[in-house]
């Protein structure tokens, strides 16, 4: 496989025309050689622009993009020997899936015989050996992503592109690709940089997250970190599924993620280095085993709206309508400055 | 059918059967009584003696259609006809798909380029052919004037373009390609839009140039339409009477008739309308073809 | 669905015979700054050949017409003068043949007749192909899609053929030589297509829409027009452009049954009445082709988005 390189993008930035802010705003990113980088972020924060500047789609209003240490700007894309899957996997609909696979390196001028030899590996890495001479629109949409990627295997590229491959798979089909990739990537250990809004995703997926909004980082970090340390409110709200708790006192956000709390029985006498506070629970939801607990939160600050999540393992019975005593270690409580809505140290 | 909740029987404006067939009547009406029957009519007409002296109806048989066929006029412009329209669609065909691929480009004062070329089109087919009446004529041609100036002619300083009969026939395709490339280039234009962005970038990325790119990428997909263009192009130079009228009124010596003004010939000016009628129905067969060859391919060669 | 990446074939390693010469090398060969380099000059030779191409389109397209606009107001003496150069004024430009053609000429008359015709017949092809249309995308009818296809077969139906029987239907109507009769001709040609484009503009919307209306109690004839109608906007503005284009191009029919200038359209009357026996009144001639030419490629200009829009929707999909 060709040698993994480093993926950098120094003060990138795009503006377009009619737009009040840039699409990508002074970005500086690097990945290491080999890594599985993804770009996190909601619709409009900038991701896939960012990464289309990368291929070579996009020219850059400023800054540079560097692969493996050289500045490519304004280098087309086929001369920046990187590979990129759409979301759409862009198939060619009028060709087979040998066409379709050898077509970069037809545009490479590689000889017939070799171009075979080259195709069929990477089909038969991908499994695609029966569907060689189908055409795209015979295949299913997991057959589909595998063709796109043995495309973009084919090319040896230094580093892979990919544009939230997986939002046109159905649910069941999204987990089993995802672990696809991920096993692609242990074999092939190419650069990838990857472009999703699905937070799900991005944590199961990353090396480490870029989270993005409104063209610009909000923080880089290997998934563990992003979740437990969030920089930001946006981060800690993007993350976790439900999102962060925020409770707003005096001039700080008290933050805690749902699964850390437990009710205070459960830890009977044992409550130093807790914090204590109470919950008002209006609504239960049952998803998984877990139980979900919609209430209100009195005794960290302002009463807030909150949702705790207990694991199965937690068996305190709970009932909508009454108000418990629970508790969150104080190692877990995160603290934001109400103006900026940036991570701070406890005040207290 | 539908029926409205509160009152118990349905309207007219629901019963959707009803309504179906009433929403096509006036358009089969019209059709029925102005086409289908005129056309019957007409077919019928050439194997008759009808006349605009003779108004009256008599049953001749094959009479026309033999004269017809031992005219060499008749037989010119039936060569004429199928030699005109395919030369004129496959200059067309690749000039159009330049223009077009020119058009969805973008570049400075594009609209106003796009206004200069659609112009051969939009204008009427007559004084299109007027336009390049004086640009080939036998004196004051302008063309002859430059090629005059730039020594690529000499004394005598004109080319006879519309009176010598190898020149008269390039000059109809000649002009005929002019009015159609704006028509057919638009509807290409349309096709070539339609390529998902997401394949022409695909394309970019796996490193096809432009070349590749046209070949193997935007032409097989945009067959289908360049066929339809071709269609459109190619009944509207079938059926076209007004610029060989104009522009030769099919001299020299009957050497550029086509069916279509050499039908008008016989029929308004001659008067014989039956032997019009005669001619005029050798374009149906043509037609035909060309229609079911051309849909067909369009089938085939639509990907999913 | 099993996991297919195969870790069977071992480390996947490379693709067979990558080390060797035939992949694009990336020590030896271009260095990344000089490959950069070349793009540009790739990419500003590209631009080059666009302009080129663009203004050789341009010229060719417009030089008749450019001609025109110079010819008309040459002098008599200058356009005639052999070996004058017919691209300047060797003489004084002069307004007369202008005037002329305004005052002396049936031109004013042809532009007129030509709305009136064009106006009417897109018109009654509105009345006639909308609701039809409609029918066909939407109602249930057995024979619909073959209906379909018959009208489009109409379509080549050719004029040659049809005047035939069209002199005696209109001596019949005692319409000859009245521009009424190009008025009741001319949907003919328009009608077929108009429909065809029609159906498969209405097939492409989708039906919710129409059905929420119908929800909320409008009748099926009242969905049409309030909702499918407003939607097919892009595809009524095509057949607009096209039916009028279409009666103001025709030539057959008008030169056939028109005969008085008072009642000719631009099409028949300036080939006719500006030459007079083998008088070509030039000047006059020119102004008059290119006065009818400017307005028409202007107005199909700025309408050619959504000429495209509707024509894809109605001839691609349809």
């Amino acid at each position: 496989m060709a040698d993994a390189v480093a993926v950098e993008t120094v003060g990138l930035t795009k503006r377009f025309p009619g737009g009040d802010r840039p699409a990508v705003d002074n970005v500086d990113l690097a990945t290491e050689e080999g890594e599985y980088l993804v770009l996190l972020g909601p619709s409009g924060c900038g991701k896939t622009t960012l990464l289309r500047m990368i291929a070579g789609l996009e020219q850059p209003s400023d800054g540079e993009v560097r692969i493996g240490g050289d500045v490519v700007n304004g280098l087309p894309p086929r001369a920046r020997r990187i590979a990129m899957v759409f979301q759409s996997y862009a198939l060619y609909p009028h060709k087979t899936v040998r066409q379709n696979i050898e077509f970069p390196l037809k545009a490479e001028k590689i000889p017939p015989d070799k171009r075979r030899a080259r195709a069929e590996w990477a089909a038969d890495l991908l499994g695609l050996d029966s569907l060689l001479d189908r055409r795209p629109r015979q295949l299913s949409g997991g057959e589909r992503q595998r063709v796109a990627l043995a495309r973009a295997l084919v090319r040896e590229p230094s580093v892979f592109l990919l544009d939230e491959p997986l939002s046109n798979l159905d649910a069941k089909l999204r987990a089993v690709a995802r672990d696809d990739l991920k096993e692609f990537h242990k074999e092939v250990g190419t650069t990838t940089i990857y472009v999703t809004h699905d937070q799900v995703e991005a944590m199961g997926m990353g090396d480490r997250i870029v989270v993005m909004l409104d063209g610009q980082v909000r923080q880089v970090g290997p998934p563990q970190a992003v979740y437990e340390r969030p920089d930001d409110t946006f981060v800690a709200t993007f993350l976790g599924s439900p999102p962060m708790n925020l409770v707003p006192r005096d001039d700080v956000i008290v933050g805690f993620r749902p699964e850390k709390a437990l009710p205070a029985d459960v830890l009977g006498e044992r409550l130093d280095g807790h914090t204590r506070w109470s919950l008002d629970v209006h609504r239960i939801e049952y998803l998984s085993g877990d139980r979900h607990l919609h209430g209100l939160a009195t005794g960290l600050g302002k009463p807030t709206p909150v949702i705790v999540r207990l694991p199965a393992t937690v068996l305190t019975p709970i009932e909508a309508g009454t108000t418990y005593a629970f508790v969150v270690r104080e190692a877990d409580l995160r603290y934001f400055d109400s103006e900026t809505e940036r991570a701070r140290e406890d005040p207290a | 059918m539908t029926a409205t909740s509160a009152p118990a029987r349905a309207r007219v404006t629901d019963r959707e059967g009803l309504l179906a067939r009433l929403m096509l009547l006036p358009a089969i009406v019209y059709i029925l009584a102005l086409v289908a029957i005129p056309f019957v009519v007409a077919i019928a007409y050439s194997f008759s003696d009808v006349t605009a002296g003779d108004p009256s109806f008599d049953w001749v048989g094959l009479e026309n259609y033999r004269a017809n066929l031992d005219d060499p006029v008749f037989r010119r412009s039936l060569w004429n006809t199928f030699f005109f329209t395919a030369a004129t669609m496959a200059l067309t065909v690749v000039i159009a798909n330049i223009v077009a691929l020119l058009l969805t480009t973008d570049f400075r004062g594009k609209w106003f380029v796009r206004f200069l070329i659609l112009l051969p089109w939009t204008t009427p087919a007559a004084l299109g052919a007027i336009a390049w009446l004086f640009m080939l004529d036998s004196l004051l041609s302008p063309i002859d004037w430059i090629l005059w100036q730039v020594g690529l002619l000499d004394e005598p300083r004109h080319m006879i373009w519309l009176g010598s009969s190898g020149w008269a026939k390039a000059s109809v395709i000649g002009v005929q390609v002019w009015r159609l490339v704006p028509l057919a280039a638009v509807i290409i234009m349309a096709g070539q839009t339609s390529i998902p962005d997401d394949i022409k970038d695909a394309a970019a990325i796996d490193g096809a140039g432009f070349w590749r790119r046209l070949w193997e990428v935007t032409l097989p997909l945009t067959l289908p339409v360049i066929a339809i263009a071709v269609l459109f192009g190619a009944i509207l130079t079938f059926t076209d009477m007004s610029l060989v009228s104009v522009l030769t009124n099919g001299g020299p010596v009957n050497q550029t008739q086509v069916l279509a003004s050499w039908a008008y010939i016989r029929g308004i000016d001659g008067g014989n309308l039956a032997q019009g009628a005669a001619v005029a129905v050798f374009l149906l067969p043509l037609l035909l073809a060309a229609t079911i060859g051309i849909l067909r391919a369009v089938r085939r060669w639509e990907v999913g | 669905m099993t996991g297919t990446v195969d870790a069977a074939a071992g480390p996947a390693g490379s693709a067979p015979d990558s080390a060797d010469a035939t992949a694009p090398p990336r020590a030896a060969g271009p260095t990344v700054e000089q490959q950069r380099r070349q793009a540009r000059r790739r990419h500003v030779a590209a631009r080059i050949v666009v302009y080129v191409v663009a203004i050789l389109a341009a010229l060719l397209s417009a030089f008749p017409f450019i001609v025109e606009g110079i010819i008309t107001f040459k002098r008599d003496q200058d356009l005639y003068a052999p070996g004058n150069n017919p691209f300047i004024y060797n003489l004084d430009p002069t307004v007369e043949h202008l005037d002329f053609l305004f005052t002396g000429t049936g031109f004013l008359g042809f532009v007129g007749n030509t709305l009136l015709v064009g106006g009417a017949v897109v018109a009654i092809t509105l009345v006639l192909a909308l609701p039809a249309a409609y029918s066909l995308a939407r109602l249930p009818l057995r024979w619909g899609g073959a209906l379909g296809i018959t009208i489009f077969l109409v379509y080549l139906i050719p004029p040659s053929l049809l005047f035939v029987s069209f002199s005696r239907l209109v001596a019949n109507l005692e319409l000859q030589d009245s521009k009424w009769a190009l008025v009741v001709l001319y949907p003919t040609i328009t009608v077929p297509v108009s429909v065809w484009l029609l159906t498969g503009f209405f097939r492409s919307i989708p039906r919710d829409i129409e059905e929420q209306a119908m929800i909320d109690g409008y009748s099926r004839l009242a969905a049409f027009g309030r909702v499918a109608v407003p939607l097919a906007f892009p595809g009524i503005v095509a057949v607009v452009v096209f039916a009028f284009t279409l009666s103001a191009h025709e030539y057959l029919y008008a030169s056939a049954f028109v005969s008085s200038s008072s009642e000719k359209t631009v099409s028949i009357g300036i080939p006719t009445e500006l030459v007079l026996g083998d008088v070509f009144h030039w000047q006059e001639l020119q102004a008059a082709a290119l006065l009818v030419a400017l307005p028409i490629a202007f107005v199909f200009s700025l309408l050619l988005g959504r000429f495209v829009a509707g024509f894809t929707m109605g001839a691609v999909k349809g």
